[in-house]
């Protein structure tokens, strides 16, 4: 995934402002548990890519992000032994004991599994709709060694992406079938140790473009435009929800012992504000560079 | 601008020294070529100037080096890139940001300038570059090409006193090369920055050279002119000629060869093929080691159009053409990487295929688990047995890599990717002796390649790609000579068929008194 200007209101906000907005989001989705209203922010995560003209790459990443998220809801099932409603009944682990799954981690398994597309939807977001270089010329002006780590991440992967390619066209080429697990352990070594050789290029190239002179790019002084402004308070506006919900107990939701949902006004109001905070600065379509 | 005094240097863990005992001085203003073989201490002498070594490879470090006036003992490699610009080898590994503007101030940036300044710098270095119309794309569009151009003007944004590349060319086709090498050409004589050169293809950047250095372990084999230079050691095609043919000159450029030939320049048809290549073999088979019959790929749009292509056994094909010709997707078909939109393809048996980054082909962490050691010892590698593949020169990586797909018995069809990039000119002739052992054996071979040289001394025929088909199909000798980019140096030189330099001598006899030469005659 890689980032390409288009003239859409979330490209035209500063960097920051838009980091800010899509780790605010993730950061929603983590301090609440309500199936519903993540279901909404996930909602959202979708349309406020598809309003950046960046759904495709949202939803590709997306999709290698299910497999990760039933994981995390089967491990939970499998490991929690909290619940009433037993669906399978005892067997046996050394060490951990008898395991049973209930219904009640299983469905807070699917709560995690939902958190963590989320994250990886707002991730994605970011990758795909927030100009890297003023992103990392706006960490360099806060730490240098972050800069540093963050311009060689930022370079390496789409380097490694082309070398992985490169690689898998080769042993194609080289006409051994399949190479068997050892086979795919010894092409996992070979593209570490290329990852390696690559790192060191991108940092010896670091190095003479004079990034460790640990002198802080000049401070561009622009004045706040129209989607800075509606993004930072959509963000606040988030953000502020999120810990009101946390605190008051807005849209509430236990998984133990027994399953207890609100589906009333107490879950969707919340949830209507949350999707209307986040979506409005898409809707302001002036100013957009064109 | 450039002073080494003492000067040796060796690798941490590394048994030989790589730079030993070095002194010379580069003027400022200097367009200076550094020529040697693989491993002569070429790249460790740049990376020094530019202070990553021993700043960032560490090492033994012994002498005094001064770049810029800056002792690199006392300031590294972010301190000299205020005085020093570097380019590296791999155009990808040059670039850093997302956008070419950023990339052009990134350097401006971390040297503390100011916004004005910074945009100032950009438009300055993108306009001398003519790299202008590229400044808002996305780094991850451009071309290789275009990538080493960004990074070369990275490394010149700020203007330094010398611009240290380190063979900026290896990656890059011709066209693009030579674009390269002529706005390094500009920069040195319209901003008087000194270059430092490092390249092996010497045909290519002596007509820039003031002055040529070159290395041999670690140590300074030779300082002086172009012309001086190549008359010690005759390394470009044209030099060769004149050699072989028993002239005293060297020229430099194909204008001063062609004026030093005077009347000698003919347009000759064709000689025979010297004994040592094999003769091209049209005659048609019952079955083709490989054969195209109207064969599409199309991806976003067509790559290859209604290509008919049938190469027999035993036969060299060179396949040449633009960049976006097709060359690498027609092997890639038939190596069945990829399959054909339309249209049909055979081979007569398993198709070996080295695609352009030898590298890629190694999985393990010596070069004796990659192939056994009788191949090994077959090849003439087994003596690198107990070595890492990444450890190994270019040239030794390219010659495991291709054993490696060769692969056990011989191949129907052997299809080669560019495989003379960066390589010097021992390992390309290697190359080629190694390939038309192959054809002698029945194997087709089959070279997508830029390096016209390379196709005179290896293929019986080349096929010119052009927009997905052939659009010449015919004796290397018909195709390359009388060409004017699709041309080796010698034939551009004499006008002929006379692809190599070893044909070329035949056309050239031994230099006649002067006032002989003097009247134009065409030779016949």
């Amino acid at each position: 995934m890689s980032y390409r200007r288009r003239s859409t209101p979330l490209h035209a906000a500063r960097a920051g402002v838009g980091a800010a907005w899509c780790v605010v989001l993730g950061l929603v989705a983590l301090s609440l548990e309500h199936p519903l209203v993540l279901a909404v922010l996930l909602g959202c995560v979708l349309a406020a890519a598809a309003a950046a003209q960046v759904a495709r790459q949202v939803a590709r990443t997306l999709a290698w992000g299910v497999p990760f998220a039933l994981v995390i809801a089967l491990v939970n099932a499998l490991v929690t032994r909290e619940g009433l409603t037993i669906l399978v009944r005892g067997f046996n682990v050394p060490v951990l004991g008898q395991l049973d799954v209930t219904l009640e981690a299983l469905a807070y398994g699917g709560v995690l599994g939902l958190r963590a597309l989320i994250v990886i939807g707002c991730a994605a977001l970011l990758a795909a709709a927030v100009d890297p270089d003023e992103l990392l010329r706006a960490v360099r002006r806060v730490s240098v060694r972050s800069g540093v780590t963050a311009a060689v991440a930022t370079r390496l992967m789409p380097v490694l992406a082309r070398d992985a390619r490169r690689l898998a066209d080769a042993q194609r080429a080289r006409g051994a079938g399949d190479p068997g697990p050892a086979g795919r352990v010894a092409v996992l070594h070979a593209v570490t140790a290329g990852a390696l050789d690559r790192a060191t290029d991108v940092a010896a190239t670091l190095e003479v473009r004079g990034f460790a002179t640990g002198l802080r790019p000049a401070r561009r002084r622009r004045p706040l435009s129209r989607h800075d402004l509606g993004f930072a308070a959509s963000a606040a506006a988030l953000a502020l929800l999120g810990v009101l919900a946390a605190v008051e107990g807005w849209a509430p939701f236990a998984a133990y012992p027994r399953i207890e949902l609100s589906l009333g006004a107490s879950a969707l109001l919340p949830a209507a504000a949350l999707a209307l905070c986040a979506l409005v600065p898409f809707a302001d379509r002036r100013g957009v560079e064109r | 601008m450039l002073e080494l005094s003492g000067v040796g240097y060796a690798y941490p863990d590394a048994g030989d020294a790589a730079l030993q005992d070095l002194t010379l001085a580069v003027e400022a203003g200097e367009f200076v070529v550094v020529a040697g073989g693989s491993g002569s201490g070429k790249s460790t002498l740049l990376r020094a100037a530019a202070g990553l070594v021993p700043h960032f490879h560490g090492g033994t470090f012994s002498g005094r080096l001064r770049c810029g006036g800056l002792d690199t003992r006392e300031h590294g490699p972010g301190e000299l890139a205020a005085v020093a610009g570097t380019l590296l080898q791999d155009p990808e590994t040059q670039v850093l940001m997302g956008t070419v503007r950023a990339e052009l101030a990134f350097p401006l940036e971390n040297r503390g300038f100011g916004g004005a300044a910074v945009a100032r710098g950009v438009e300055e270095a993108a306009l001398a570059l003519g790299i202008a119309g590229l400044l808002d794309r996305s780094t991850h569009e451009l071309s290789g090409g275009e990538l080493q151009r960004v990074a070369l003007g990275a490394a010149l944004a700020g203007r330094p006193r010398i611009v240290l590349l380190d063979e900026p060319t290896s990656q890059l086709d011709p066209v693009a090369g030579d674009e390269l090498l002529g706005v390094l050409r500009r920069v040195n004589e319209e901003w008087g920055t000194a270059v430092l050169l490092a390249e092996h293809r010497l045909e290519r950047c002596l007509p820039a050279a003031d002055r040529v250095l070159a290395l041999e372990s670690g140590r300074l084999a030779f300082d002086g002119s172009p012309e001086a230079f190549l008359e010690r050691r005759p390394e470009t095609p044209i030099a060769r000629l004149f050699a072989l043919a028993g002239r005293p000159e060297r020229p430099v450029t194909v204008k001063a060869a062609r004026a030093a030939l005077g009347g000698v320049r003919s347009c000759d048809p064709a000689p025979d093929p010297p004994a040592g290549r094999p003769r091209l073999r049209r005659v048609r088979r019952p079955t083709a080691a490989l054969a195209l019959e109207r064969v599409w790929f199309e991806r976003d749009a067509a790559v290859l159009r209604g290509v008919d292509l049938r190469v027999e056994p035993g036969e060299t094909v060179a396949l040449m053409g633009r960049n976006g010709a097709g060359k690498s997707t027609l092997l890639r078909l038939a190596a069945g990487l990829e399959r054909p939109s339309r249209g049909k393809l055979s081979t007569a048996g398993r198709v070996a295929l080295l695609l352009q980054h030898p590298g890629d082909y190694f999985l393990h962490d010596r070069v004796d688990a990659e192939l056994p050691h009788a191949r090994l010892e077959a090849a003439g590698l087994g003596h690198l047995a107990a070595r890492h593949p990444r450890d190994l020169s270019g040239g030794e990586r390219q010659r495991l890599a291709l054993e490696i797909v060769l692969g056990e018995g011989e191949p129907a069809v052997a299809c080669l990717d560019e495989p003379t990039r960066g390589m010097d000119r021992g390992h390309k002739d290697a190359l080629a002796r190694r390939l038309l052992a192959l054809a002698s054996g029945g194997t087709a071979v089959i070279v997508a390649t830029h390096d016209a040289e390379f196709a005179a001394a290896f293929a019986a025929r080349t096929v010119l790609l052009g927009d997905g088909r052939p659009v010449a199909d015919a004796p290397t000798a018909e195709v390359l000579g009388g060409g004017w980019y699709f041309a080796t140096q010698v034939a551009r030189v004499l006008g002929t068929r006379a692809l190599t330099p070893e044909e070329g001598a035949a056309h050239v006899a031994a230099p006649a008194p002067r006032e002989e030469i003097a009247v134009p005659e065409v030779a016949r």
